[in-house]
């Protein structure tokens, strides 16, 4: 594998911090190329020049840092294009200073806690799916809603990408955790199943809409050819 | 008044606006922002069905012919809100202003009411704007835009402290309903346009008054619903949510209605067009006809002739104070309303 395949797998675990979707499936990387000395430039676009500042910062941030850890690379430079405070941005992460140097005085709490509740978010929605195809593959949702996470398929996106979730979030992941838990940890108590089941797939709809339209957004102003829907 | 197969329906569009944005009413300076913004607009009509397209010319600057086509004759809307956006950073005489707005109020009287707006920026001088247009207009309602620009500043929010005069100032006139725009990136506009957040905190504060959601905060609808499942007084404005959705994503639209009458319930829902950009006609005919597509969204209340009549016109009927002829009207116990019980688990536990 080359490096710049090396770099481009790397974005792909980076997410949009709303969608939690990567931003390779999201098609938010304009390019990447990677110099005979291992100098990465990567470039990533948005769906509108006003998409959220804290948002944006957040997928640059993120794209550099998960670049870095990448074998053979040497230099790394992430360019984010046509962005109202594209140039606040870009000097910051070049400059590896955190929110606070892109912004000063807007506080890194508020994007911190913005990220957790995101996280929160994603965790409802993704285990939401993982519950529903479950049930609809036959198990009974009483006993489903009971599980451990050894009990989870192998191979699933979603189971995987919970894993993370919950890492980023501080919960328990060992085998013998509960499967399905509120963002806090707690498992789902069965009085409380129903309103859980409705409040994910709220979120989840809410995400795809979300995702849609930024999609949407996204071809229509980089005129690109519409991608396969997923949902 | 709205008739299909014998039965008849009171219709409220609770959301129409009279807009110039036509080059002649630019803000020279600010023009690119001026044509991006009813440009944008423009782009949300193609959500529409075709044969409701216009060209962007003639979507600039709506005349009161159209008006009366689309809204009374084509649209059989029994009455009409009109919803006001000044906007003068980038329109010299305004958007759709409260006094552009009004000059259709001697051209179909006792049809349309228009709503007001305020600013809190304005300060003590937007007080006394809003006092004079409580008279002038006899408001009854504003609709609010806290992603409008003013300056250096990018927009505001309902809880801050500015603004509380404002809320107590309407209360005093008897303006007792507050839309408030919460919906898709309107370019220029910042994308935060869509927080419901501070909703919560003035709702809860001013129960005497009703918060109207336009939009819904899509595409954020958890937010709104979660919200708005725990406090009375707010309603969900379903303009941008069947003109945008019904036609061009079907399938959403069924899960967003779904959600809504869910969370919010059938008697919080108000039909609003958001004409000029899309005509009435097919949304309420749409509306009428409508149902879930197939079983799998059989665990969402029922779309009945009840939810119906009062999302289309009962509802905002009775928050404007309106006479519906007798024979219009609903017996008090028909209906569904929506599901209340473990609000607290939604906000203590899901989130």
């Amino acid at each position: 594998m080359s490096t710049a395949d090396r770099v481009l797998e790397a974005l792909g675990e980076v997410y949009d911090p709303e969608l939690d979707e990567p931003i390779t499936d999201l098609r938010f990387v304009t390019s990447c190329d990677v110099s005979p000395d291992g100098d990465v430039e990567v470039r990533l676009r948005l769906p509108t020049p006003q998409c959220a500042p804290n948002f944006a910062f957040l997928m640059v941030a993120d794209a550099r840092a998960a670049i870095v850890g990448v074998p053979g690379v040497r230099r790394v430079h992430v360019v984010l294009e046509d962005h109202y405070t594209g140039r606040e941005i870009n000097d910051a992460v070049d400059a590896e200073g955190g929110y606070e140097a892109a912004f000063p005085g807007e506080g890194t709490e508020r994007v911190d806690a913005l990220r957790s509740l995101f996280h929160r978010k994603a965790l409802v929605a993704r285990q939401w799916r993982v519950y529903e195809r479950l049930i609809a593959a036959g198990e009974r949702p009483g006993e489903v809603s009971s599980w451990v996470l050894a009990e989870l398929p192998d191979g699933d996106a979603d189971v995987r990408r919970c894993d993370e979730l919950r890492r980023a979030l501080g919960l328990d992941v060992r085998p013998e955790a509960p499967a399905f838990v509120r963002p806090d940890g707690s498992p789902i108590a069965a009085q409380d199943l129903d309103r859980w089941r409705r409040s994910g797939r709220l979120i989840n709809t809410s995400l795809e809409l979300n995702g849609g339209m930024c999609r949407q957004l996204l071809q229509n102003r980089h005129g690109l050819a519409p991608e396969e829907v997923h949902a | 008044m709205y008739e299909k197969d014998g039965e008849q329906y009171f219709i409220v569009d609770s959301h129409l606006h009279f807009w110039d944005a036509s080059p002649e009413n630019w803000v020279p300076g600010q023009e690119e922002y001026a044509k991006g913004f009813i440009s944008c607009f423009h782009d949300y009509q193609s959500l529409g069905p075709p044969e409701t397209h216009d060209t962007i010319e003639k979507f600039r600057k709506q005349t009161v012919e159209e008006f009366r086509r689309h809204v009374f004759d084509e649209g059989k809307v029994d009455f009409g809100i009109l919803e006001s956006t000044a906007l003068k950073d980038w329109y010299a005489k305004g958007f759709n202003a409260v006094e552009q707005n009004a000059v259709l109020l001697d051209q179909f009287p006792g049809k349309l009411r228009v709503n007001g707006s305020f600013d809190p920026r304005n300060g003590e001088a937007g007080l006394q704007r809003l006092e004079q247009d409580a008279e002038t207009y006899d408001l009854k309602g504003v609709k609010l835009y806290t992603a409008e620009w003013k300056g250096a500043s990018r927009g505001w929010r309902l809880d801050d402290p500015a603004a509380i005069p404002y809320f107590e100032k309407c209360l005093e006139l008897g303006i007792t309903n507050i839309h408030v725009h919460k919906g898709p990136t309107i370019w220029p506009m910042d994308k935060d346009a869509f927080d419901v957040s501070d909703v919560d905190h003035v709702a809860t504060d001013f129960q005497g008054l009703n918060f109207i959601i336009e939009h819904v905060g899509l595409p954020r609808i958890e937010d709104f619903c979660f919200m708005a499942t725990q406090e009375p007084n707010v309603y969900a404005g379903l303009s941008v949510v069947t003109g945008g959705l019904m036609h061009a994503r079907p399938r959403f639209f069924a899960k967003v209605m779904g959600e809504l009458l869910f969370w919010v319930g059938e008697d919080k829902m108000l039909f609003g067009s958001d004409y000029g950009i899309w005509t009435p006609k097919w949304q309420i005919e749409g509306l009428l006809d409508w149902d879930y597509p197939d079983d799998t969204y059989s665990d969402f209340p029922r779309w009945t002739d009840a939810s119906k009549r009062k999302v289309l016109g009962l509802n905002a009927a009775k928050l404007y104070g309106l006479d519906v002829p007798e024979h219009l009207r609903l017996a008090p116990d028909q209906g569904t309303p929506a599901a209340k019980d473990d609000a607290k688990l939604v906000s203590g536990g899901v989130l």
